[in-house]
């Protein structure tokens, strides 16, 4: 089956076998390797995506029910010239150690703080809870988070 | 692989009556999983995600297609607290009520609210509605009263709801956990509670006796809380798996309810 769906921005066509996942469409069909392809099951939060403007698990979603959808992925976040302010904050407070929980940090942060412009500390955390680091970089993640919370508030 | 996304409730009861034996995909949470580690592969799916009506929360008739996120952000305490503790905001922004009852498990966060506060399950088919009570829905492990042309169409609360009620769960972590025990306690304007544990048993259960016991002594004494507590224990019925022991559930159940029930006292 063929499906079209908006991703970053632009409307792909992709192929797609049987039950696959948007993770799967996303990786070996539209060569967007961001979104990482870890635990399957809803656990690590590599995978995480915007779709619909929600942040979700791409593995978690059927891609045959994304038809039609909008997707965001980290590719879709900032350019190499124009990083996004989370990407800098990133960057800036040494938040990345081996990447690869990265773009869905990258997708969860944007998220909240797009329905959040300031949250706590707690919040953060809790908004973050889905994204599992297993260099256990979390303190640096925390800290970039909390500079663009506190950019805001001033 | 075929999928059908109806838009509209009818498109959709007409789909299923035509294929009865189509898997039903809402948000995925527990259905993909399955499919990503082979244990299933449908050859039909009707996935409800577009389904309208589903979405609808009208006062006390919640759609089966409402998220745990919307749920969490509602006016219904214990049914907000239970909808925090689900999975991860990932999990909440996709993962249904109705997805909840349809995979029956035993830890099912949303059943010990159910069971307390005694809701009704609506199904719909091209034959017509019924409306069962928790406990004729929820029949075993992973087992439904559901008939296959069925969908779960909404959750109906009673009229009135105590305005005292908490629920809380143990396990291993604050987030992303599958409860070990968890519990609801609701407190009535006559005082008058009701207890539901899930993770204790086949099915969500009532600590009937408990209940019975608490509501019959007019001072709530350290001695009469603590009785309470030991009825709970020995009422549930859990197992030991790779999660946690029989025994340890069965204690934490008592803890549970208890820490539970003297909250509603306190508010
Ligand atoms: C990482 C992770 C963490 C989780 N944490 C928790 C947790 O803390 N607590 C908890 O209770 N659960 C948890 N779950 C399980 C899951 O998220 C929930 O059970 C969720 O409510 C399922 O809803 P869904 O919409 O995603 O269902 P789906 O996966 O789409 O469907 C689940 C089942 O219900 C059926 N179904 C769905 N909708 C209907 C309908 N309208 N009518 C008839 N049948 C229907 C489907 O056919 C399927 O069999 C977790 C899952 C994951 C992956
Ligand atoms: S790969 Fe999707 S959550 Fe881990
Ligand atoms: S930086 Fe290595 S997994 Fe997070």
């Amino acid at each position: 089956m063929k499906i079209t769906l908006v991703v970053n921005r632009e409307e792909r066509e992709a192929a797609v076998h049987g039950p696959e996942s948007l993770l799967f469409v996303l990786r070996e069909r539209l060569g967007l390797l961001g979104a990482k392809d870890a635990c399957l099951q809803g656990e690590c939060g590599s995978c995480t995506v915007l779709l619909d403007g929600e942040a979700v698990c791409s593995c978690l979603v059927m891609a045959g029910d994304a038809a039609g959808s909008e997707v965001l992925t980290v590719e879709g976040l900032g350019t190499e010239d124009e990083l996004h302010p989370v990407q800098a904050a990133f960057v800036e407070h040494g938040a990345v150690q081996c990447g690869f929980c990265t773009p869905g940090f990258l997708i969860s942060t944007a998220h909240l703080l797009g329905h959040n412009p300031t949250p706590t500390t707690d919040e953060i955390r809790e908004a973050l809870a889905g994204n599992i680091c297993r260099c256990t970089g979390y303190g640096a993640v925390l800290r970039a988070v909390e500079s663009l919370a506190g950019e805001r508030r001033s | 692989m075929n999928i059908e996304r109806p838009s509209g409730l009818e498109e959709g009861l007409e789909a299923l009556a035509a294929s009865p034996e189509a898997t039903l995909l809402a948000g995925g949470t527990d259905l993909m999983v399955e499919i990503n580690y082979h244990a299933r592969r449908p050859e039909h799916v009707i996935a409800l995600r577009r389904v309208k009506e589903l979405k609808e929360w009208d006062g006390r008739r919640l759609g089966a297609g409402v998220t745990f996120r919307r749920i969490e952000q509602g006016p219904i305490r214990a049914l907000a607290q239970l909808a925090r503790t689900v999975g991860s905001p990932q999990i909440r922004a996709a993962g249904t009520i109705g997805g909840n009852l349809g995979t029956a498990s035993p830890a099912g966060d949303s059943h010990p609210f159910l069971a307390a506060c005694d809701a009704h399950i609506e199904l719909q088919s091209r034959r017509g509605t019924r409306t069962l009570r928790w406990d004729e829905f929820l029949v075993g492990v992973k087992r439904t009263s559901r008939q296959d042309d069925e969908l779960i169409t909404a959750v109906v609360l009673p009229e009135a709801l105590p305005r005292r009620q908490e629920f809380a769960k143990v396990g291993v972590r604050s987030a992303m956990v599958i409860a070990t025990v968890s519990a609801c306690v609701m407190v009535d304007d006559e005082g008058q509670a009701r207890v539901a544990l899930g993770a204790v048993g086949p099915t969500v259960l009532r600590a009937r006796r408990a209940e019975e016991m608490i509501n019959s002594e007019s001072e709530k004494s350290d001695a009469a809380l603590a009785e309470f507590a030991r009825l709970v224990s020995e009422e549930v019925k859990p197992i030991t798996d790779h999660r946690s022991t029989e025994e340890y559930r069965r204690h934490a159940a008592g803890v549970l309810s208890r820490r539970l029930f003297e909250r509603c006292l306190r508010t």
